[in-house]
C-alpha cells in the first residue's frame, strides 16, 4: 500500500507540473500585458505616462523577462507560497484569494457530501423498486437535474425565493461578516446560506449519481448470490446491505475524478449568478483585465483541488480493492 | 427404435401384413431444417445500421427526441420565416412589454386565435411603464402571411429578401409578443427563433471539430502504441483534470476583443472543441486497441488485407456507432458551455445571437424580478439538451445490435 501511495504521489508531480504550464500558456495567451492595458487606459485619459516610470513596473513585475523565465519564476514563487502581485486589486495575490480558496473547497466538500447522501437514500430506495411510481418520478427528475444548466437553475431559485418569500438567497454569508475575522457566527452564517449554492450545484451531479448507483445495484440485485440468499430465508434488509449495496457504491469514490471537475465548473458560474464569495467572480474579473497572476493562481488552485480530489478517490480504491493495490487488472 | 423403422427381415415371415418400410418419394433437401420463416429472413439478412435503427425505433422516447431535435433545426433553418419579426427589428412603443397569451374566444364567440391590445400607462412613482391587455381590442393573428408591417421584411440567409411569416399581426400597428420584448423593444420570440440558428449549429460544428481532434489523436495512440500512447493518456489526463468552464473562461477570455463576431464564434467552436476531444479520443483509443485483438481483424490481417484496409473496412464501421452515441452525448455539453459562456458575456457578442446571449440580459436579478419573460430562452435550452440526452441513451442502446 505504501508503495502505492509513493508511486501516486511521484505521479502527481509530472501532472501539476504540465498543469502549471498550461494554466501559464493560457494566461500569457492575450496579447499585451496588463501595463499595456494601464498604459491605453491612462493615455485615454490625456495622462503623461512616464517611460521610466513604466520601465520600472515593468521590471519589478518581471514582464520585461522571457516567458521562459517568468514561467518559473512564477512556478517558484508559488512553491514557496508567494503567488504574485495582483496589479487590478494592487495587494498581494494571496491576500486576495485566502479566504475565497477555503470558502471554495467548503462549497465543494459539501456539495460532494450531498451528493453522496441524496444518491444514496434515492438510488437505493428506487432501485428497490423498478418500475414503480416513485421509480418513475425519480428518473424523470434525474432527466431534468442532468439537462438543466446549475446556473439557470439558480437564476430560477433566485427569482422563486423574490417572489414568493420576498428575499434574496444570494451570497454566502450574510453582509455584516464579509470583510470579518473568522468567528462562530460568521461560520453559523455560512452554514445558513450554504445549502442553496450546494442544492444549485450538486443538483445534476445527484442525478447522475442516482441513475449510476441504480443501474448498478439493479445489476447486482439479480446475481446469483441475492436469489441464493433469498432462498436462505435472509431478511430482505440483510439482504440489501450485506453485499449488493457495498458493491453498487463503487462509483461514489471512483467518479470522483469526473464529479469534482464538474462541481468546481458548476461552481464558477452560479457564484456568479448568486453572488458567492468564491472563486467565481473574481475570476471572471481577473480574466477580464488581464489580471494574470490572479487568475493564474485561482486557476492553478481550482485545478489542484481535482488532482488531489482524484488522488484521494484512488487511494480510497486501493484500500477497498486489493486487485488495484497489488497492481493487478484495474477495473474501473 | 421403433419396429417401423427396423429393415424388412426377407426370412421373416411371421407377419407379411405389417407395414412396409417407408421411403419419400419428395427430393432430398438437406437444408429443411435450416429454412428461415421470413421473418427471421429478413432479421439475419439485415445490415448493421438496420438493425440499429429498428431497436432504435423500438426506444419510443428516443424517436420522440430526435423528431423534436429535427424540428428545432428546422426551425433554425428557416427561423426568417417562422419568427414574425426580423432579429434586430425594435419597437420603441412597447420596451419590456409582457408577452400576450393567445386566446380563441372573445366575449362567448369564437374568434380564432387572437391577442390582446396592450394599455400602457406610466407608474406615477417609479416612472415605469406598466402595460395591461386591453380586453377590447382584439387583434387576430394571421397564418401563412406575407408581411405588411414594420419588421416584416428579412434577409433570407443573406441571400435574398422576403417577408412572407409563418404567422404574423393582424393591423400594421398593432404588434404581436407572444413571449415579449426586452430592453430595447425587440420581440423575445423572434429572438430565440434566431437565436437557435446559433445556438444548435455552434454544437454540430464542435462536435465536428471534436471528431477530428479526438478520431485523429486516439487513432494515432491505438494504432501506433508504444510512446505515442502514453503521450496522449498523459495529455488527456491532464486536460481531464482541469475543471472544464473555468478554462473555457480563462481561453475565450483570451480571444481578442478586435475580432469579428464571426471570428468569435468560431474561435468559441473551437474553445469548446478543445476541451472536448480528450474523452472521445480515449474511447476511439480503447476501442481500436480491443478490436484489433477480435477474431474478424486477425482473419483480415491474416488473409493479407493491408492495415489501411483493415482500420478502414473492418474496425472504423464496428465502433462507428458507437461515436455516433457518444457523439449525441457530447452535443448538449458544448450547447451548455456556450450558453454559460455567453451568459457570463466571456462567449459571444452581439449582434450575434444565441439563447446564452439572450441569457446574459437576465443575470441582473432586479431585472429579472420586474420582467421575468427574459429567462424565456431557458425553456427552449433546456428541452433541447433533454431531447440529446434522451436520444443520445437510445442510440448508445442501439448501437450494438448484436447484444
Amino acid at each position: 500500500m505504501l508503495r502505492y501511495i509513493a508511486h501516486r504521489l511521484l505521479l502527481m508531480i509530472p501532472t501539476l507540473l504540465a498543469v502549471s504550464a498550461l494554466v501559464f500558456l493560457i494566461i500569457q495567451l492575450p496579447p499585451g500585458d496588463y501595463l499595456e492595458t494601464l498604459i491605453a487606459e491612462m493615455q485615454s485619459r490625456g495622462e503623461a505616462v512616464d517611460e521610466n516610470q513604466i520601465a520600472a513596473l515593468r521590471e519589478a513585475y518581471g514582464l520585461d523577462k522571457s516567458p521562459v523565465e517568468q514561467y518559473f519564476a512564477w512556478l517558484f514563487g508559488m512553491l514557496q507560497g508567494d503567488f504574485g502581485w495582483s496589479f487590478e486589486h494592487n495587494r498581494p495575490v494571496s491576500e486576495l484569494i485566502g479566504q475565497r480558496i477555503l470558502l471554495t473547497f467548503v462549497v465543494t466538500f459539501s456539495t460532494i457530501m450531498f451528493i453522496w447522501i441524496v444518491s444514496f437514500v434515492i438510488g437505493t430506495y428506487v432501485a428497490t423498486r423498478q418500475y414503480s411510481v416513485s421509480d418513475h418520478i425519480a428518473t424523470l427528475i434525474g432527466y431534468l437535474g442532468l439537462a438543466t444548466p446549475n446556473f439557470l437553475l439558480a437564476l430560477v431559485l433566485m427569482y422563486l425565493a423574490n417572489q414568493w418569500f420576498d428575499t434574496s438567497i444570494g451570497g454566502i454569508m450574510d453582509d455584516e461578516y464579509r470583510n470579518q475575522p473568522w468567528s462562530i457566527d460568521k461560520m453559523l452564517s455560512v452554514l445558513e446560506h450554504l445549502w442553496i449554492p450546494v442544492i444549485v450545484i450538486g443538483t445534476s451531479g445527484t442525478a447522475g449519481m442516482i441513475r449510476r448507483l441504480r443501474a448498478n445495484l439493479l445489476d447486482e440485485l439479480q446475481k446469483q448470490y441475492v436469489v441464493t440468499g433469498r432462498a436462505k430465508g435472509l431478511p430482505p434488509r440483510k439482504l440489501l446491505w450485506k453485499y449488493p449495496l457495498r458493491m453498487a457504491i463503487n462509483p461514489f469514490i471512483a467518479d470522483i475524478g469526473s464529479i469534482l471537475p464538474e462541481v468546481i465548473s458548476g461552481s464558477a458560474v452560479v457564484a456568479v449568478v448568486l453572488n458567492l464569495d468564491i472563486t467565481g467572480r473574481m475570476l471572471l474579473d481577473a480574466l477580464r483585465a488581464q489580471d494574470m497572476f490572479l487568475a493564474g493562481s485561482f486557476l492553478m488552485f481550482l485545478a489542484l483541488l481535482v488532482v488531489i480530489g482524484t488522488l484521494l478517490s484512488d487511494l480510497a480504491l486501493a484500500a477497498l480493492d486489493p486487485r488495484i493495490r497489488l497492481g493487478g487488472g484495474a477495473t474501473r | 427404435m421403433s419396429d417401423i423403422d427396423r429393415p424388412k427381415d426377407p426370412r421373416d415371415t411371421r407377419a407379411p401384413d405389417k407395414v412396409a418400410h417407408f421411403v419419400s418419394d419428395a427430393p432430398f433437401d438437406p437444408d429443411v431444417e435450416v429454412v428461415l420463416t421470413e421473418e427471421q429472413e429478413r432479421y439475419y439478412m439485415a445490415s448493421q445500421w438496420k438493425l440499429m435503427w429498428w431497436k432504435l425505433r423500438r426506444h419510443k422516447i428516443a424517436v420522440g427526441a430526435g423528431v423534436f431535435l429535427l424540428l428545432m433545426y428546422l426551425i433554425a433553418a428557416f427561423a426568417e420565416v417562422v419568427a414574425p419579426y426580423e432579429l434586430q427589428h425594435r419597437d420603441v412603443r412597447h420596451i419590456y412589454a409582457p408577452p400576450q397569451s393567445v386566446h380563441m374566444f372573445h366575449e362567448g364567440s369564437l374568434v380564432g386565435p387572437f391577442v390582446y391590445g396592450y394599455t400602457s400607462k406610466r407608474d406615477p412613482e417609479t416612472l415605469e411603464k406598466i402595460y395591461t391587455p386591453d380586453t377590447t381590442k382584439v387583434h387576430r393573428i394571421r397564418f401563412f402571411c406575407a408581411g405588411g408591417y414594420r419588421g416584416a421584411e428579412y434577409e433570407f440567409w443573406g441571400l435574398f429578401t422576403g417577408d412572407f411569416h409563418l404567422f404574423c399581426p393582424e393591423g400594421t400597428r398593432e404588434p404581436v409578443f407572444l413571449l415579449g420584448t426586452d430592453r430595447l423593444g425587440r420581440d423575445m420570440f423572434s429572438r430565440i427563433v434566431y437565436g437557435a440558428r446559433i445556438s444548435l449549429t455552434i454544437g454540430l460544428i464542435g462536435i465536428i471539430l471534436s471528431f477530428a481532434l479526438g478520431i485523429g489523436i486516439g487513432g494515432l495512440a491505438g494504432f501506433y502504441g508504444g510512446w505515442v500512447d502514453n503521450v496522449v493518456q498523459r495529455v488527456i489526463e491532464v486536460l481531464k483534470s482541469f475543471p472544464r468552464l473555468p478554462l473555457w473562461m480563462a481561453l475565450s477570455a483570451a480571444l481578442p476583443a478586435k475580432w469579428s463576431p464571426i471570428l468569435i464564434y468560431f474561435g468559441i467552436t473551437l474553445i469548446l472543441a478543445l476541451l472536448d476531444w480528450p474523452s472521445l479520443a480515449r474511447a476511439v483509443r480503447s476501442k481500436l486497441l480491443s478490436l484489433r485483438e477480435e477474431d474478424f481483424a486477425v482473419a483480415a490481417s491474416l488473409m493479407g488485407a493491408s492495415t489501411k484496409r483493415i482500420i478502414g473496412k473492418h474496425l472504423v464501421p464496428s465502433f462507428a456507432s458507437h461515436l455516433i452515441a457518444s457523439a449525441s452525448l457530447a452535443i448538449p455539453e458544448m450547447i451548455l458551455g456556450e450558453t454559460a459562456l455567453s451568459f457570463l458575456g466571456l462567449g459571444l457578442r452581439p449582434p450575434v445571437t444565441s439563447w446564452g446571449v439572450l441569457l446574459n440580459e437576465a443575470q441582473n436579478i432586479q431585472v429579472v424580478v420586474l420582467y421575468p419573460w427574459l429567462m424565456a430562452p431557458m425553456i427552449p435550452v433546456i428541452l433541447v439538451i433533454l431531447a440529446f440526452n434522451f436520444l443520445g441513451d437510445g442510440l448508445r442502446d442501439a448501437a450494438d445490435p448484436y447484444k
